[in-house]
């Protein structure tokens, strides 16, 4: 990696100001996906603001009918949590189900969110769930926050500091992994909130996460796997890659939908 | 007596150190004032060097020296060589372009080497590479190997075609007439998929040069310092073997891709002359995936003439070979005298013709990877074989058992050169299908219907040939080395022992299964005895490891320097003991005069060896202290049979692999438990093949699987909990009986799993796929089916 300046932060006002005033500052919430990048210098900012000591960004807490979590929790700290367990256990595997222990015991869903990588799990969760960005300037509704690949709302300096779930009255998450990264190559999240049904892919779009309407409109009708199975999905928009064509993912959208609607219950 | 001699399942000494990170390992070393390098390697796959300006980049912080490709060439430096020299159809000898260590006029694969930097620190010197200028003049890539043959760019220009040599083995004549009979022709084309090695520790080189002495030394993760020695010496650097020292320390895995002399290691040795600095130099992951020789990439069209009742006539087989941009140091034995040669199998097919092209690309070259050449092989036979059951009817088992080399005609002279000592297949096969419970599969095949899967089961009887090798055979062949091995075994004065071997231990477990050798010669425990290895200053001379030798040929010359030992400490028994030397015998670490209570303990043999008191000075010099070196009468053969089962699960196209039985001839076993491991591995790394792992270059070189982003390796959820065992007829080629085992597994393996898949997708009208199965190749496979099938 290139030479950077790090910085730890003490709060979240402190890292955030750090970041602003650096001439080219990131946060670092895990470094999942920040350290290779700098490891293969693809990336050469000026200061690491760590948000490791930030206490207050992490930890589960029940609102009654949400639950809110702090960006720097850690994954396997969402899927223990009898918070997260217990009113939305599709998340909680869902975050069991995050790359491999190490990543589990460093990475974070604020930067997982954040960066937005359009294979991770996290968007899927809060697309479906209709969760809300919490940032240090304001909130943001999922449907405002993803904006593309890699590509959110957050401003320069915007520092997200929690995510709030509202309680679904059903979810569930599955995931095709790529074979070799074991990122999504597909994962659907279907969600049942007040009524409300909402599907929500990952790792298929060629602009990230996205709602897949058809499926929504099935399960509104008839919440159920085969529903979710019997719609054919066009592969519009869809990625290619070595891994998977665009038909392959369109047709893995409906089974992955149907095995969440199974998961869901 | 002791409990640790051939035969115990000995824990594995060196996993202490292994597993308590305690293993030493090049880029573990630091060697006072070291120095440290980066590569600048080509962006592109095919371009010229138009100019290289290293102006900046030596004038940077902490930068030492920038060395390119005219600065080796002014030197003098010669190109990395090739170990093996094949002939065309015609006679002529293989066209061998030049090899430079680091690039002179053109680069030919993204990876190629344009310059060192040598720094203070390691990013300092990969700062400095960044500030190289070097302008490229980009040419087209070839990277398929019949566009290659088309001959549209040439890789080199003294290449037409690209094609390296066109060769042939077996009787073409003979093949046609058999052809010419037969009541069905059975033809399949295939692909082996090209494979990345991923060792665990990437490559890494330390080189110093001692202006003292005038010795240079290279610390280098390879699985056979004396080949180095020989071949960067005499070849490349032009310093002879006394001012030459290579260490192999511990080394993390090398699976073939650590046999090659590589362009770092003679880059290094050189440079170190030149700044007289210790220079260190580490290759990142990235490094690894797209300079370390990769292995198989062949493509094959193979016809069977078979007889009205399914019995083989004759066998026609062509195929292609990429050999990638250069060729590495066994590229072009690979594809042909370790492949070809194999083609009867396990059956007795009368007459065989082969014609292999191998070809040059814009791709990292290609060699040796666990198996090299009998993966290929048997991936062929074992496809070719369950086809023509389909086509014809018959049972795959039969079929096979029809074709089979029965026990009674070894010695079998195939029609491919090759003598199988020993041998009984049909034994390995039918333990293998009781172990498997082959009869019981119709019924697992109905249960996993109702769950909604699709299963199959498949099988692989194969045969290989390690132990390599006779050496007058393989330079026969075109080898330009011997391949004996060597031992010294010293006995110490108060009877330990230290064993200098001259093959490699880089996870096989040498230093256990050698020293069990030892115990159950001397009757010691191996506590008292340590393996050497790695070390040209240390062992008097090697080969190395790899082709399944080490056991097989290095273990012979272990037992005959151990021999020789207790010949030697007879006389001195018999002096002591004054007795005849005829009548002393020696068993359970214990010399004694026969008839008589008289004993000497081996012991007190050592001692008395090393203080000649009372000894026979005038017959026998003191010391006990012994060389072998070992050359084999033939390869060894290990064989035996796989059974994969797998299921299928049609909306996805995922295949879980739910049984998988080998039952392998491996001669002589030492240490069952390493054989077991060794058999796992070989097993995970086939699997690997069959279903995971397949390198990807785009249209223009790019190498689209360069991280574990992409490539798939095979992980423990990827593989069931594997049932091996073996049941072996001693070696007949070597005095220690065994055949070799590292190979094995990797071997037999993917036909297996795939014929497995392919009887899975059989009744959705699929009949073919190729390696490696991914879930997206075989749910498409069901996708055309249907539509191939709605069409009709």
């Amino acid at each position: 990696m290139y030479q950077f300046n790090y910085q730890k932060a003490g709060s979240a006002d402190e890292a955030a100001s750090a970041v602003s005033s650096a001439e080219d500052g990131r946060f670092l919430a895990g470094g999942m996906t920040l350290i290779p990048t700098l490891k293969q210098r693809l990336a050469q900012p000026s200061d690491l603001v760590d948000l490791a000591d930030v206490n207050d960004l992490a930890g589960v807490s029940d609102g009654g009918d949400s639950i809110t979590i702090g960006a720097m929790t850690r994954h396997v700290d969402v899927a223990t949590s009898n918070v997260v367990q217990s009113k939305i256990p599709a998340l909680a595997s869902l975050a069991d189900n995050i790359g491999d222990p190490q990543v589990r015991n460093r990475g974070t869903i604020g930067g997982s969110v954040a960066n937005n990588d359009p294979a991770a799990d996290y968007p899927a969760a809060v697309l479906a769930l209709n969760a809300t960005v919490i940032t240090n300037q304001r909130e943001i509704t999922a449907e405002d926050f993803f904006d593309g690949m890699f590509t959110t709302a957050l401003e320069d300096g915007e520092l997200i500091t929690a995510v709030r779930f509202p309680v679904p009255d059903k979810a569930g998450y599955a995931k095709f992994p790529n074979p070799a990264s074991r990122y999504a190559l597909v994962g659907v999240m279907v969600a049942q909130t007040g009524g409300e049904t909402r599907v929500s892919v990952t790792g298929a779009g060629q602009d990230g996460v996205f709602r897949a309407a058809e499926i929504e409109s099935a399960l509104s009708g008839s919440w159920s796997a085969d529903a979710a199975k019997g719609v054919k999905m066009s592969d519009d928009g869809l990625n290619a890659d070595i891994h998977a064509s665009a038909e392959y993912r369109a047709h893995l959208i409906s089974v992955m939908a149907s095995r969440a609607v199974d998961a869901a219950g | 007596m002791t409990d640790t001699g051939i035969g115990a399942s000995v824990k594995r000494v060196e996993d202490q150190r292994f597993l308590t990170g305690n293993g030493n390992y090049t880029d573990d070393i630091n060697r006072p004032d070291q120095s440290h390098a980066w590569i600048l390697r080509s962006p592109h796959a095919h371009a010229t060097l138009k100019s290289v300006d290293t102006s900046k980049a030596e004038a940077a912080e902490g930068v030492i020296a920038v060395l390119t490709g005219a600065d080796m060439a002014a030197d003098g430096v010669g190109g990395l060589p090739c170990g093996w020299q094949i002939h065309n159809k015609d006679g002529s000898p293989m066209l061998e372009p030049g090899h430079p260590p680091l690039a002179v006029d053109k680069v030919r694969y993204v990876g190629d080497q344009v310059a060192i930097v040598i720094a203070e620190t390691r990013d300092a010197a990969r700062d400095g590479a960044e500030l190289i200028e070097v302008d490229y003049g980009v040419l087209d890539a070839v990277i398929d190997m019949d566009g290659a043959l088309a001959g549209g760019s040439l890789v080199h220009d003294n290449v037409p075609n690209n094609r390296c040599f066109d060769w042939e083995l077996g009787d073409k004549n003979g093949v046609d007439e058999a052809f010419s009979k037969a009541d069905h022709v059975v033809s399949i084309d295939l692909v082996n998929n090209r494979l990345i090695p991923n060792a665990m520790e990437p490559r890494a080189a330390i080189s110093e040069f001692d202006r003292s002495t005038g010795q240079y030394t290279l610390y280098t993760t390879t699985q056979n310092p004396h080949v180095i020695r020989l071949l960067m010496g005499a070849f490349v650097l032009q310093i002879p073997e006394h001012k030459l020292r290579v260490i192999a320390p511990d080394v993390g895995g090398g699976f073939g891709s650590k046999i090659f002399h590589y362009a770092e290691e003679a880059i290094l040795t050189w440079a170190a002359g030149k700044v007289h600095r210790p220079i260190k130099w580490t290759a990142e992951r990235s490094e690894s995936f797209a300079t370390d020789a990769h292995g198989r990439d062949h493509e094959t069209h193979a016809e069977l003439a078979l007889d009205k009742d399914g019995a083989f006539l004759g066998l026609r087989v062509a195929t292609k070979a990429n050999v990638g941009a250069y060729l590495s140091t066994f590229g072009s034995s690979v594809p042909t005298y370790l492949y070809a040669t194999l083609l009867a199998g396990v059956y007795t097919t009368p007459v065989i013709y082969a014609e292999v092209q191998t070809v040059f690309t814009n791709t990292v070259p290609v060699d040796a990877y666990r198996g090299a050449g009998r993966p290929e092989c048997t991936y062929l036979l074992e496809r070719l074989v369950n086809k023509a059951a389909r086509e014809l009817g018959i049972d795959p088992v039969e079929i096979r058992k029809k074709n089979m080399i029965q026990a009674d005609q070894y010695p079998y002279q195939t029609p491919v050169a090759l003598q199988y000592d020993c041998g009984d297949i049909p034994a390995s096969f039918e333990s293998a299908l009781k172990a498997a419970d082959y009869t019981g599969f119709e019924k697992r095949r109905a249960a996993s219907e109702k769950d909604g899967k699709l299963r199959g089961i498949g099988i692989s009887t194969y045969v290989e040939a390690c132990g390599i090798a006779p050496s007058a055979v393989a330079g026969a062949l075109g080898a330009r080395a011997g391949l004996y091995e060597s031992a010294q075994v010293r006995v110490h004065p108060t009877g330990s022992v230290t064993v200098f071997t001259g093959t490699h231990n880089h996870g096989q477990g040498h230093e256990t299964t050698f020293a069990q050798l030892v115990s159950e010669s001397f009757g010691i425990p191996i506590e008292h005895v340590e393996i050497s290895h790695g070390d040209t200053d240390q062992v008097q001379f090697g080969m190395g490891t790899y082709g399944s030798r080490s056991l097989a040929v290095g273990g012979p010359a272990i037992l005959n320097a151990c021999n020789k030992v207790i010949d030697k400490a007879k006389k001195i028994a018999a002096h002591i003991m004054e007795a005849d030397v005829s009548d002393i015998e020696f068993a359970d670490g214990k010399f004694t005069v026969a008839g008589t209570d008289k004993e000497m303990a081996f012991g007190e043999i050592s001692l008395a060896a090393y203080v000649p008191h009372n000894y026979p000075i005038e017959e026998i010099e003191p010391g006990l202290d012994e060389n072998a070196f070992y050359d084999p009468l033939n390869f060894s053969f290990p064989g035996g049979a796989h059974i994969c089962e797998v299921e299928v699960d049609p909306d996805t196209g995922t295949t879980e692999i739910v049984g998988f039985t080998a039952v392998d001839d491996v001669g002589r076993v030492v240490n069952p438990m390493i054989v077991a491991g060794q058999v796992h591995g070989g097993l995970a790394q086939g699997v690997g093949q069959a279903i995971l792992e397949g390198c990807v270059y785009d249209d223009d070189g790019q190498l689209l699987t360069g991280s574990y982003m992409d490539y798939t390796m095979p992980r423990a959820d990827n593989l069931p909990s594997f049932s091996v065992a073996t049941q072996s007829v001693m070696g007949a080629s070597n005095p220690l009986e065994v055949k070799g085992v590292g190979e094995v597994g990797a071997i037999g393996s993917p036909p297996a799993v795939v014929n497995a898949i392919l009887d899975a997708l059989a009744p959705l009208g699929v009949e073919d796929i190729s390696m490696p199965t991914t879930s997206q190749k075989v749910w498409q496979a069901i996708q055309d089916s249907n539509v191939r099938q709605a069409a009709e």
